[in-house]
């Protein structure tokens, strides 16, 4: 058995919860105190995804923000960091403009900032 | 030149505030902003999160700006951007500079103060050691990385674990630089729990409660800083130093209101909150000025600057419109537990509900939050958790206002 330890995002509680796990599979959630807490746990531990943001340099030099337009898994955030900072796309630029296409499977690379 | 409503910041709070005057009645409307683009500190904080109450979906702070600035626009909202204001007077007269105009003076009829903040330094501090190259603020950093495409340094050691400090760990750690720690003097972090597991624990990178930098070393450029533990009273201990090489180091350790404009024309402000003194309508102790946002009162989150930059607009565009009203005030004042209570004063004369917005002094669980009208009990709020991170609301209905003949008290009391 295998357990893993989480502080839970869903409200300012903050539930330090444990996880148990067998070969991967979830065994016990305990330390929440509500059902979010449960669910939270059970995601993190599946696939914890998220929404990564950064800011890039276009042709000319000015910067651009950018995120990506669906969560991603959290282990690929800094493989990713290096492929979006490659990229320098040039102006003008409109917010939710794809800046990187399937940047990681289906999920885009968009702007999130208009520059004339 | 002469405008109804002058506006003085174009960040989040004055961008609200312009759009609610316009959409009341008052067309004459005019955001004169220092920076080269509207949309104020948003435009740094390219993380998202921004938005998840009023929009109910989860923007970057460029995106939730641009919201903004595009219902500004389509309204004619005349703004004047690179512009400084220099002096502010109780009879509204504004004086600012520009490189177009150079200098020029405003009559206003209405003043909204939406300067927002700025952050605490190092100086505020009193840290030890030399001066050396590296020492940033955490906002400072934020703009090198994000708006001008720099990064600071490679090893970085943060100090104070509020929401910035949180986020630049995270953005400097995926620039490729290494963040050895992030030390914070209290045994809580101010920062949301969201920032906290996403920012540090994603990555790895440990947070020190009770802890602080007690030296900074280096002559040239920062080497490294000395932490230590904090007893209690937030004293070091001696004995409990460690040493961290670096060459960087980020100061996130509060936001200061920026209010000498409004010092300046003698407009009290609460000692508790740093902002102006005012009453549910954001107006200040000064006729026909309203202050708003991050001016008024720190927030954690820009929907609730936006809400509050609303109520500042809509009133102003009263003021203009319909003239000044006589007041009929009843102090609001923070009880036990409570750090402060923002609107200062609840103006009878005003109708409609009054939100109370507040700070506990620390972290409580199960607990009741009373407001209190001498031994009447106005509101009772029963609640699992409350932290001083999150600010806390409570509303006083319209029906309740002619009732208030003394002091309105917030207080906090546990359970057990």
């Amino acid at each position: 058995m295998e357990v893993k330890n989480l502080t839970c995002v869903e409200c300012p509680m903050g539930c330090q919860i444990e996880v148990g796990l067998s070969n991967g599979v979830v065994e016990y959630v305990k330390g929440n105190t509500c059902p979010r807490g449960k669910l939270y746990a059970e995601n993190e531990i599946k696939r914890p995804l998220r929404v990564l943001t950064s800011s890039v340099k276009c042709v000319g030099g000015k910067m651009l923000p950018v995120k990506t337009d669906k969560p991603i898994p959290k282990d690929m955030m800094m493989d990713l960091m290096s492929k979006i900072n490659a990229c320098h796309p040039s102006l003008p630029i409109k917010t939710g403009d794809v800046v990187i296409k399937n940047l990681y499977e289906d999920v885009n690379l968009i702007a999130t900032k208009t520059i004339e | 030149m002469k405008h109804d409503i002058v506006i003085i910041g174009g960040g989040p709070a004055g961008l609200a505030a312009a759009v609610a005057c316009y959409d009341n009645g008052a067309k004459d409307v005019v955001i004169i902003e220092r920076g080269e683009e509207l949309g104020g500190i948003l435009n740094q904080c390219i993380h998202n999160g921004f938005g998840l109450t009023r929009f109910k979906e989860s923007l970057s702070g460029p995106e939730y700006a641009e919201r903004f600035i595009d219902e500004v626009k389509k309204r004619n909202i005349k703004y004047y951007l690179d512009t400084m204001v220099i002096s502010l007077n109780k009879d509204k007269v504004i004086k600012a500079v520009n490189p177009t105009l150079g200098f020029f003076e405003i009559e206003a009829k209405s003043v909204i103060l939406a300067m927002g903040c700025r952050e605490r330094s190092r100086g505020a501090l009193n840290v030890a050691g030399t001066r050396p190259a590296g020492i940033y603020s955490a906002g400072t950093a934020q703009k090198y990385v994000n708006i001008k495409g720099y990064m600071p340094g490679k090893e970085v050691v943060i100090l104070g674990s509020g929401d910035i400090g949180l986020i630049m760990a995270r953005r400097m750690t995926l620039e490729g630089a290494k963040v050895h720690a992030v030390c914070e003097i209290m045994p809580y972090s101010s920062g949301l729990k969201r920032n906290i597991v996403q920012c540090l624990d994603d990555f790895g990178i440990p947070l020190y409660l009770n802890h602080t930098i007690t030296k900074i070393h280096g002559t040239d450029r920062v080497t490294g800083v000395t932490v230590s533990k904090v007893d209690k009273n937030r004293m070091p201990i001696l004995g409990t130093e460690m040493y961290f090489s670096c060459d960087t180091v980020l100061f996130s350790v509060g936001l200061i209101p920026e209010n000498e404009l409004t010092k300046s024309c003698d407009i009290p402000l609460s000692p508790r909150t740093r902002g102006a003194v005012v009453s549910q309508t954001r107006e200040t102790m000064v006729d026909g000025i309203f202050a708003c946002g991050n001016v008024l009162q720190v927030h954690d989150l820009v929907d609730f600057v936006s809400e509050e930059s609303e109520i500042a607009g809509k009133f102003s565009a009263d003021y203009v419109l319909n003239g000044a009203k006589a007041h009929d005030y009843v102090d609001t004042k923070e009880g036990e537990n409570i750090s402060y209570v923002l609107p200062q004063k609840i103006d009878k004369a005003v109708s409609g509900h009054v939100k109370l917005f507040f700070r506990v002094k620390n972290t409580f669980k199960d607990c009741t939050i009373r407001v209190k009208c001498g031994d009447s009990v106005l509101l009772e709020r029963k609640k699992k958790i409350a932290v001083p991170g999150e600010m806390e609301t409570l509303l006083i209905t319209n029906d309740k206002l002619k009732d208030l003949n003394q002091t309105v008290v917030v207080e906090l009391q546990t359970n057990s």
